[in-house]
């Protein structure tokens, strides 16, 4: 907010004339009146590993985190840029591969990658989509600097807390929003049933039937899951209402059994079908993958998208962003040692420190290493852990995070944030809402924001034009 | 899950009087416990919980205990659940009505609730009761959700009425010996508190309070909405409903429409000929099969 010095960076002075003439108490007031709203919608997530009744908030922060119309624009282009060649990459890696054939990517990084779906090859989804929502991951580490961290090709969550903190600010702070223009974001839903139905299979012709796939009430994401379906006016179901009926998915109604276009999955590609992935699987319904190859449903998103999201491939997505859009990447990429090279890792065996190591398939802030951070005995962990599987990691420097201002006992204070903007992709258009979701480290200095570790979120707004 | 909310509400209303009940007379409060317990249909599970009645473990097992399925913090936990699990089929304020309705009384029972303060926490489960039915009522189309969810409530209420007079049935026959005492006259009121229907029940019947009187009113006016007759008919509205968007019928249907006859152009005296109490337990039993029976068509099991 304050940017180097003591000034206050333009996207906040408008914000920062209201906040000196607050009342801290109020604000705190109006924070706890949040929390009460959120508890009120449900808007909780499970913990893994907890107690299954244990619903936990994710804390909020009532201060937004606020960017220009202009900043916006340049990252949004980046965005669009990076989106459109995961998808063309998509395409080519479950056909002619000529990404490898030019030898931009090594074979093995495809060959031997489990996120690679065989069943996926030379077969084209409904509308040559394969991600229809991608959730980037882009922290700041300059003034006009944005790196993206990571790409959520698969079922990127956390869109309905971007929702719902809008709601929320909108409903305690009416004030606000008369006085500062903030591009609004609450039509998503509409956007993603639209996005959804333009995907649906060929033969549809009347209105396409748009379901989310849940794996069920005790999933961490489960309040997002029905929260989606019921903002987007679809139905929400779970895997023992689903069964192929001629040919078609159906899901269970009170009149029996009713055919589904499109199924907006929020279930891992190796659940979704007991009959061609894990035979074990409780989460999907028998025969998915037939009806879906034969070209009579729409998965949202595509199986075998992940190999896009890879941590392994996401080093790679400098070339691949120039080798698809023909353009130099807008977005920056951390620079990333993969420990399957023998030269990055001894690298990475001698700057354990400094770096942090993340598994290659890993997710949630799970299984992860912050080197600055660790103990002397988590440091040792690691080194046996790479050694024993050095394919299974990447390293990367810890970047120096941007901050925004959170509100605290003592009033505002620097917090390091991430940002997540959510991306709709249709045959025809990419739609990127203005913002995402901004996640917020609430301890002081810390760099992990994810909700399984305490992180919080906040507002995040882009300005209109003026 | 309008089953349990239903079922919360009655519960709340049947310690209430039997709050009263305890409150009125000093000798034999045991009964009045017990007939709480029974009317609740949890009579096994408190005994194998504790072995004797004691109103202050009463008001707790039927309250809080996590083992009873039945107590109000188990109910209304299992209500909100489902609607978690239906919140497709549900307005944002009938859920979020739901939702406020399990954290203000699963708050208000954390904690074990001292005789003082029974009354008040008995008043917060019916008030949050009153509001997800407000909301219910005032956001939700008329279509088969709103049908099912009726139906729900119905199928709850019905069973709960029959079983508060089949407890009580005993007081309710004509026999010479009681009738006109004081005791009678508390456990009638008592029957009328536990429905609510105290004022309902002057207006219908403007003399002194009967037996026969209260057991025409519970079973068979078509006009007091916790009567039998009044369930039942309720309940072939809202089928019916369902059937006329379905274009067809189903088996609910017809065991529907032969309970509605049950209670249709007979007066109380022939019931009482053919015998109260079982009359009362084919009425538990039917509804019961009524319930499995929706389920069943309508593929309410997976």
């Amino acid at each position: 907010m304050y940017g180097d010095g003591t000034s206050v960076r333009s996207p906040y002075r408008d914000y920062e004339q209201w906040f000196v003439t607050e009342d801290p108490k109020r604000l705190h007031r109006i924070s706890t009146e949040a929390e009460a709203l959120f508890r009120r919608t449900g808007i909780t997530f499970n913990v893994y590993g907890q107690d299954e009744a244990d619903e936990r908030l994710i804390p909020f922060d009532v201060v937004p985190r606020i960017l220009t119309a202009s900043e916006w624009q340049r990252l949004a282009r980046g965005i669009e840029q990076r989106v459109r060649a995961i998808n063309a990459f998509l395409h080519d890696i479950y056909h002619r591969q000529e990404i490898i054939r030019a030898g931009r990517i090594p074979v093995e990084m495809i060959s031997t990658n489990d996120a690679f779906l065989p069943e996926m090859i030379g077969f084209t989804p409904p509308g040559g989509v394969y991600t229809h929502v991608v959730g980037i991951d882009i922290v700041r580490t300059g003034p006009d600097e944005f790196t993206v961290l990571e790409d959520n090709a698969r079922t990127p969550s956390g869109v309905s807390y971007m929702l719902e903190n809008r709601e929320t600010m909108l409903r305690v702070f009416p004030e606000l929003f008369s006085t500062i223009r903030v591009r609004p974001i609450g039509n998503y839903p509409q956007k993603l049933r639209r996005s959804l139905e333009e995907c649906a299979p060929g033969r549809t012709a009347d209105q396409p039937t748009v379901a989310v796939l849940t794996p069920g009430m005790h999933n961490s994401a489960y309040f997002e899951h029905s929260f989606l379906a019921d903002q987007m006016g679809a139905e929400l179901v779970e895997s023992h209402d689903l069964r192929v009926v001629d040919g078609r998915l159906a899901m269970r109604t009170t009149r029996g059994h009713e055919p589904i276009d499109v199924l907006y999955r929020r279930v891992d590609d190796e659940y979704l079908d007991p009959l061609n992935f894990r035979p074990d699987s409780v989460l999907g319904a028998a025969g998915t993958m037939d009806v879906y190859r034969a070209g009579n449903l729409t998965l949202a998103n595509a199986p075998g998208s992940g190999i896009a999201d890879d941590k392994a491939i996401y080093s790679y997505m400098p070339e691949i962003v120039e080798f698809y859009t023909g353009e130099r990447p807008i977005l920056e990429n951390v620079p990333t040692w993969r420990c399957a090279e023998p030269d990055a890792l001894s690298h990475v065996l001698s700057n354990l420190t400094s770096l942090v190591v993340k598994e290659v398939h890993g997710s949630g802030g799970y299984g992860m290493l912050i080197g600055p951070a660790a103990s002397r005995r988590e440091l040792a962990d690691f080194t046996r852990k790479l050694e024993a599987d050095p394919a299974n990691y990447i390293a990367q420097p810890t970047l120096s995070l941007s901050t925004v201002p959170v509100l605290t006992r003592k009033g505002l204070a620097p917090r390091h944030v991430d940002l997540r903007p959510f991306v709709l992709v249709s045959p025809n258009s990419i739609d990127i809402t203005p913002g995402g979701l901004t996640r917020v480290a609430m301890r002081k200095d810390s760099l992990v924001v994810n909700s399984s570790q305490g992180g919080g979120t906040k507002d995040t707004w882009v300005l209109e034009d003026r | 899950m309008f089953r349990y909310l239903e079922r919360s509400e009655n519960t709340a209303r049947l310690l209430d009087a039997g709050l009263r009940l305890a409150l009125t007379r000093t000798s034999s409060a045991d009964d009045d416990w017990d007939s709480v317990i029974s009317t609740a249909g949890v009579r096994d599970g408190y005994f194998e919980r504790h072995r004797d009645l004691e109103a202050s473990k009463v008001v707790d097992f039927v309250l809080r205990d996590p083992e009873n399925p039945s107590s109000v913090r188990s109910v209304i936990t299992e209500a909100r659940n489902n609607a978690r699990r239906v919140r497709t089929a549900l307005t944002r304020e009938v859920w979020e009505a739901t939702n406020q309705s399990w954290l203000t009384t699963t708050a208000a029972l954390d904690q074990p609730v001292p005789d003082a303060d029974l009354p008040r926490v008995l008043n917060v489960i019916r008030q949050e009761s009153a509001l997800v039915r407000g909301a219910l009522h005032g956001t939700m189309m008329r279509n088969e959700i709103f049908n099912f969810a009726r139906l729900g409530s119905y199928v709850e209420r019905a069973d709960n009425t029959a079983r508060i007079l089949d407890v009580k049935y005993y007081v309710l026959l004509p026999s010479a010996r009681h009738v006109g005492s004081h005791l009678d006259n508390v456990q009638w009121t008592s029957i009328l508190r536990s429905v609510s229907a105290e004022r309902a029940f002057r207006w219908a019947y403007p003399g002194a309070i009967s037996p026969r009187g209260i057991a025409e009113f519970l079973i068979l006016d078509r006009r007091m909405p916790r009567s039998l007759a009044f369930c039942y008919r309720q309940m072939g509205k809202n089928l019916g409903h369902i059937a006329d968007e379905h274009g067809t019928r189903r088996p609910s249907h017809d065991l529907a429409d032969e309970l509605i006859d049950r209670f249709l152009d007979r007066g109380i005296d022939s019931i009482f000929d053919a015998g109260l109490h079982e009359f009362l337990t084919q009425t538990i039993a039917d509804t019961a099969r009524l319930g499995a029976q929706i389920e069943t068509d309508y593929r309410f099991t997976a």
